[in-house]
């Protein structure tokens, strides 16, 4: 450990909450956030009057689309909260900066209690739009976006079309086969069956994998997230205060936000991402080693993100990803590290970030049900593509 | 097909028209003598508003590519190839274009390649064909 100050360690979660996971759902977006939101209040212990602060990323970006229909805005002022601090937006390092914003804000003392929330109805709105987050309707008209314009003329059209020239240089720099990138989703689909929130949780072989649809060579539809309409909530409250909460208090050790990278998905390191960056620095932050981990919460909005998270957090060797998932036991729930041990985003839904914070702290309370590792204090989630990119290392005192 | 075309500025213009003289400009620094992409009014490494866009070769090999076979749109043809591109003029310089002129399948990592342009209303988009 070199950094001198390290205020994150007076942050711990006291309280988690979701709503439904739906496909799509028949409630509204407001309704699944104050599900989300009255839920994880009651698991810590908490009321409204004690929030003092909101955070989310990436907030509505005023204008509230499927990806984020909720902001800060609209929670405080539909539950009616009163807080010394808010915010909100979508530069920042990736979908975990709504708890690395709140986080912050405790650990300068502005807030008590942040109420960190992240909404999506992507699962509704493609039931009229399949296109609805294609890049090319980022923006109306011509492109004006700083990044966007350098992408969307060659007709990217997703965000699959970078993630796959990642996976491809992966494949080639180091060899790692399609029948490894397989064990992300067979792994992620293995774990839903034992979730009764997942998307998917029918049995998923090699066979179907392999003969899926490919979708942006070589990545196929099993290498995709699953669209889904769900909300979820986090308490984070200063860590002596949570001592006296319903839960144990997962602290938070370490927080990796760091980019030394041109925000760009071609400029940056093709198979390290942004995430060697926050990898090396919330380790640099914490005590703990990547033997210590317990349960690991792994990017998966494409299944190739997992595979370099696994080599930029240092959970196995760089370059070694393919051949220490290859066969898939050692990322079981049996294995010596279990990655998104609820389904992940592939099977699971979706959820866009907070949800392997959810699986994290679940693991770590051994609230997990039928898919509950043996107990274990310590997890890192980590989320991000591309150049979002951070992570959290989770241990339980 | 139909293109998603980018809004025009001083900075980008020069790489988004450079086609129309069939050359690929990329933005260069005067001061550090590096040529850096995206194009911008300052440069990224030493900072120095000596930037200017440069004529380069078009000449080029493949870091990485995907073919595309997702019809994201109806007036889109599939299957297509996207790849990042690294100039000769400099280990590093990339961009993301399209490979063109050859079957999909065919393309690989290390291929040279070389610019070639298409041009839609005011804008001349530089894609890459294989050099055999």
């Amino acid at each position: 450990m070199s950094a001198d100050y390290i205020g994150e360690k007076n942050v711990a979660i006291s309280g988690i909450g979701q709503s439904e996971v739906g496909r799509p759902s028949q409630q509204s977006a407001m309704q699944l956030t104050a599900d989300a939101c009255f839920k994880a209040l009651a698991d810590a212990g908490l009321t409204k009057d004690d929030i003092d602060g909101v955070a989310c990323w990436p907030g509505d970006n005023n204008n509230g689309d499927a990806f984020s229909p909720i902001g800060p805005n609209a929670l405080i002022s539909t539950l009616g909260l009163k807080v010394n601090w808010f915010g909100a937006g979508y530069e920042a390092p990736g979908p975990l900066a709504g708890i690395i914003n709140g986080a912050m804000a405790i650990a300068t003392g502005l807030c008590k209690h942040v109420l960190v929330f992240r909404t999506i109805t992507e699962s509704s709105r493609r039931q009229t739009d399949k296109t609805a987050s294609a890049l090319n309707n980022k923006t109306i008209g011509r492109d004006s976006s700083f990044f966007w314009q350098w992408y969307t003329p060659f007709n990217v059209r997703s965000a699959i079309n970078l993630a796959a020239m990642y996976a491809q240089r992966h494949f080639h720099e180091y060899g790692t086969t399609e029948e490894q990138l397989a064990q992300i989703a067979l792994t992620c689909r293995k774990n839903a069956e034992l979730n009764p929130n997942a998307v998917f949780r029918t049995p998923l072989s090699m066979e179907q994998y392999l003969s899926s649809r490919m979708i942006s060579s070589p990545l196929r539809l099993f290498d995709c997230d699953v669209h889904c309409d769900n909300s979820i909530a986090i308490i984070l409250s200063r860590k002596d205060i949570a001592q006296d909460l319903r839960n144990p208090p997962i602290c938070i050790d370490g927080i990796g936000s760091a980019l030394k990278q041109p925000w760009s998905w071609d400029q940056i390191d093709l198979t390290g991402m942004a995430a060697i960056d926050a990898a090396e620095m919330m380790w640099r932050r914490s005590d703990y080693k990547p033997k210590d981990i317990g349960n690991a919460q792994l990017y998966d909005g494409f299944s190739i993100f997992a595979l370099i998270w696994l080599e930029a957090l240092g959970l196995c060797p760089r370059g070694e990803s393919g051949a220490f998932v290859d066969g898939g036991s050692r990322i079981s729930r049996q294995g010596e590290l279990p990655i998104n041990t609820n389904g992940g985003q592939l099977s699971g839904g979706r959820t866009h970030g907070l949800g392997y914070i959810v699986e994290a702290c679940e693991q770590l309370w051994g609230r997990s049900g039928e898919r509950q590792l043996p107990a274990h204090n310590v997890a890192v989630a980590a989320a991000g593509g591309g150049p979002l990119a951070s992570s959290l290392l989770l241990v339980k005192e | 097909m139909s293109r998603k075309l980018p809004a025009l500025n001083s900075d980008n213009q020069p790489f988004w028209q450079g086609g129309e003289q069939q050359t690929l400009l990329i933005h260069h620094c005067a001061d550090c003598e590096q040529y850096f992409h995206p194009p911008a009014a300052i440069c990224p490494r030493c900072n120095s508003a000596q930037v200017s866009p440069r004529a380069v070769s078009g000449h080029g090999h493949i870091v990485s590519f995907t073919i595309n076979y997702q019809p994201w749109a109806d007036d889109l043809e599939v299957p297509y190839v996207i790849a990042i591109i690294e100039l000769d003029e400099q280990v590093g310089l990339r961009l993301v274009s399209n490979i063109v002129g050859c079957a999909p399948e065919s393309v690989a990592i290390n291929q040279r390649v070389v610019v070639h342009f298409v041009q839609f209303e005011d804008v001349w988009i530089p894609q890459f064909e294989v050099v055999s």
